[in-house]
């Protein structure tokens, strides 16, 4: 029988997944902006700009619905989290401040041009730092170093929990999955041919980069996480799963070879997910690895209950909202069909 | 710096911070959907043009409240586990639907900014109303948890523990309603005395600017309204804290003695060591009546109550003195208002009447920072109103007075950018040149404008984007 606090925990992945899809992807377009470079390098950052944004701060919220099902929900976990990891969590912040300030104060310069300039640069830069950070988070919580004591207390020196190779080795996972997302993406977005030429090499290097960083930290996660290691290479699911995953980044991989833009996004998009969705599975039934299981965490079913039904009844207006917002801005192949100036010739 | 006290610091200038953003993104929806509203109603491109412009000012002021926003969900726990360990399950309902909500409004209000050529006028408005009912809702439901920790309800206290949790309960706890009304109204009431103030000094330069004259035309009604509510609303708030926090009012009010026929205080200097508030006008019998509707009821002072159990008398006290002050003074600016355009709309051309409304600029924004410090600082030192301690809920982690630093300096310049740019996209508001080319580009009012028209009317204007 499905417990409701699983329930929580399948929906806190999906949130995750969706943020990293999503949300993520935009931290790639910080990263390739900062990393504009060519002769076209002036429109593949209007690209990057014109993409991001009327649907960032939509993508943005994912991460705060985390947040909130976690402390509403799991509030030992969250606690234990934001505890622990106060000094990473308190520089992703900080970089998702400037982030979000700079790229709308870049957008909505009214002609000042100095400030314009600068206010792109921090956007580029705290677009790296930002998931960089997160990931070594992510990578943290798994490592098996966050102890809760008897009494309730987090044994931390705020430090050597994410102090670590492994930790950092996730946090490049994660910068490098962005990159990868965001060119991918722009290979269908971008309005002329050369500009996709570009994404779709920039979306070859970063896959490449993605698979060195995952070997990384797989080796890493032999010594230092435990969990993972055991998660991805012993339980019964593993094998099969990493094939598919292996799979779907082959044919992200062929398509964007053969420019096949569309297959390429689906792809990339189902890797992606699948590789958070493996590290979700690895780390069952723990949310902080070794002393904070999804059930013990748990609130109280009278807490989960009402939280379940009024995800539930939000869902119902936010996915057809969040549809449509996609649906202008990011209009799919069939609106696509007339083939650009560049493309005709 | 001690890190209790730095925890409390980023927090409180965090929120700070925050609050004037998020009143700004509550309550501009409203004035840009009637500009909108009119501008569809009449053709008239000026109330397009305001539209436009005010929601340029809205989005830039809405991206750095929705991160700042994002570093107060973490803040809650960073600084405070142990509280959110507790009170996470019990503040969950709100702040769950709080999620929804803000996610609703960040995707509607990314429709109502990019969207102005993609998609209907009448689809474009209705996205501008969700993005009015959505931040509404959302202020709603943040003001309704932060109701509970003043009013704590919905659950069992067994062994130190938060048990048996009614969430529903928990949500609609006794101060939930009046808290909530009070801000609502006090967001719109502020940022509609903001804009008509910005607009009335606009006017001051260009009298003649039908641009501004409009735009006043909006706001000043709004600031009226809420301006005339807010007092009875307030008067509400103040009986419910009467009722949950007898310690807080009496706080407010420099009130030490329990007495019968308690008098109100204007003004004022509390003294917590010699237990009396020096310098203040005293009005025998108005604080009982405004706290139990009865000029002979009696009125708990702080002396009743255990010394350590006191917030800070003295900077609740004049918080306090500061929200009444500007609500009374915008009461006063509206009357007059009222009394100004029924005497045959004499409002635009009386030039000390725009001059006040830009001296009443801030008050809105003053009467919510020292009205949130009323509520904060008057639950001190609870975190958790007779339940859990501030200084029970702060994080094990040392050096909060880095964090602190650095915070307070980014906002510091967050700060000084958005105004800056607010003020350049206000002094590039359209003159009379550009007003009349934009009328002579619009289509007669008998045609409804169309989406698939191309769009002329923003091409002349230095900063169209």
């Amino acid at each position: 029988m499905l417990e409701l606090p699983m329930i929580v925990a399948a929906i806190i992945v999906l949130a995750l997944i969706v943020y990293l899809l999503t949300g993520g992807a935009d931290f790639g377009g910080g990263i390739w902006y900062l990393f504009a470079t060519g002769e076209r390098k002036d429109a593949q950052r209007r690209a990057l700009t014109d993409a991001i944004a009327p649907i960032w701060e939509a993508n943005h919220v994912w991460l705060i619905l985390v947040v909130v099902l976690l402390f509403v929900c799991f509030p030992p976990a969250f606690a234990a989290i934001m505890t622990a990891l106060h000094i990473p969590l308190t520089l992703m912040l900080l970089g998702i401040v400037l982030r979000g300030s700079a790229f709308a104060f870049q957008s909505y310069s009214a002609g000042a041009h100095r400030l314009e300039r600068r206010s792109a640069r921090v956007f580029a830069i705290a677009s790296v730092i930002t998931p960089f950070l997160l990931g070594i988070c992510a990578g943290a919580i798994a490592s098996g170093d966050i102890r809760r004591l008897e009494s309730g207390a987090i044994d931390t020196n705020f430090i050597s929990e994410w102090l670590q190779p492994f930790p950092f080795a996730i946090g490049a996972l994660t910068l490098a999955l962005c990159a990868f997302l965001a060119a991918v993406y722009m290979t269908v977005e971008a309005d002329t041919a050369p500009l996709k030429d570009d994404f779709r090499r920039r979306a070859l290097w970063s896959a490449l980069a993605t698979g060195a960083c995952a070997f990384a930290a797989i080796l890493l996660a032999m010594r230092d996480a435990p969990l993972v290691w055991t998660g991805l290479t012993n339980a019964r699911w593993a094998i099969p799963f990493q094939l598919i995953t292996a799979l779907a980044a082959l044919l992200a991989i062929a398509a964007l070879w053969t420019r096949r833009f569309h297959l390429a996004r689906t792809a990339a998009a189902l890797q992606v997910a699948l590789i958070l969705l493996g590290w979700a599975l690895a780390q069952f039934p723990y949310l902080v690895y070794p002393d904070i299981r999804i059930t013990e965490a748990a609130a109280e079913t009278a807490v989960l209950r009402p939280v379940l039904i009024a995800l539930a009844l939000g869902s119902a207006l936010l996915l057809p909202a969040f549809v449509y917002l996609y649906k202008i801005f990011k209009p799919g192949p069939s609106a696509h069909t007339a083939p650009s100036p560049d493309e005709a010739a | 710096m001690e890190d209790l006290l730095a925890a409390r610091s980023q927090m409180a200038m965090s929120l700070a911070f925050h609050i004037i953003l998020a009143v700004v993104g509550m309550a501009m929806p409203l004035l840009m959907i009637i500009a909108e509203g009119r501008w569809l109603r009449t053709g008239d491109p000026i109330f397009r043009e305001l539209a436009k412009r005010w929601a340029r000012g809205t989005a830039i002021i809405f991206a750095v409240g929705a991160v700042s926003g994002t570093v107060l969900s973490f803040e809650l726990g960073l600084l405070w586990p142990t509280f959110m360990e507790h009170a996470g399950p019990l503040v969950g309902m709100p702040f769950s639907l709080e999620g929804f909500a803000f996610f609703l409004e960040a995707i509607f209000l990314g429709i109502y900014l990019y969207g102005w050529e993609r998609i209907s006028p009448r689809a474009h408005w209705l996205a501008g109303l969700m993005v009015l009912l959505c931040g509404t809702a959302s202020g709603i439901f943040v003001v309704t948890a932060n109701a509970w920790m003043n009013a704590p309800t919905g659950f069992d206290f067994i062994d130190g523990q938060f048990v048996n949790i009614r969430p529903w309960e928990a949500m609609f706890n006794p101060m939930w309603f009046t808290q909530c009304a009070h801000m609502v109204i006090a967001a719109f009431q502020s940022v509609a005395f903001a804009v008509a103030g910005i607009h009335a000094a606009m006017l001051l330069r260009e009298h003649r600017n039908t641009f501004h004259r409009h735009a006043i035309a909006i706001a000043l009604p709004i600031a009226a309204i809420t301006a005339l509510a807010q007092p009875l609303m307030g008067d509400l708030l103040a009986k419910a804290t009467a009722e949950n926090q007898p310690v807080k009012l009496a706080a407010m009010e420099g009130h030490f003695e329990t007495e019968t026929r308690a008098p109100l205080r204007i003004f004022g200097l509390p003294d917590e060591d010699a237990r009396t508030t020096p310098y203040a006008i005293e009005i025998p019998g108005v604080l009982s009546f405004l706290a139990y509707g009865d000029f002979d009821a009696e009125v708990r002072g702080l002396n009743d109550f255990p010394r350590d159990e006191w917030p800070p008398v003295a900077i609740v006290h004049i918080a306090f003195q500061i929200m009444v002050a500007s609500g009374m003074w915008m009461l006063a600016i509206s009357l007059l208002g009222v009394f100004l355009s029924w005497r045959r709309r004499r409002l635009f051309t009386a030039r000390w009447y725009l001059w006040l409304l830009v001296i009443t600029a801030p008050m809105g924004i003053i009467a919510i920072e020292a009205g949130w410090v009323v509520t904060e600082v008057g639950r001190q030192p609870w975190v958790i109103q007779g339940y859990m301690r501030t200084a029970d809920a702060v994080t094990p982690m040392t050096n909060l007075v880095v964090p602190f630093t650095v915070f307070s300096i980014l906002y510091l310049v967050l700060s000084v950018i958005v105004v800056y740019l607010l003020w350049r996209h206000v002094f590039q508001s359209p003159d009379l040149d550009t007003l009349q080319t934009l009328k002579d580009a619009a289509p007669p009012a008998s045609e409804p404008p169309r989406a698939d028209t191309p769009d002329t009317s923003n091409a002349p204007l230095p900063d169209s984007d």
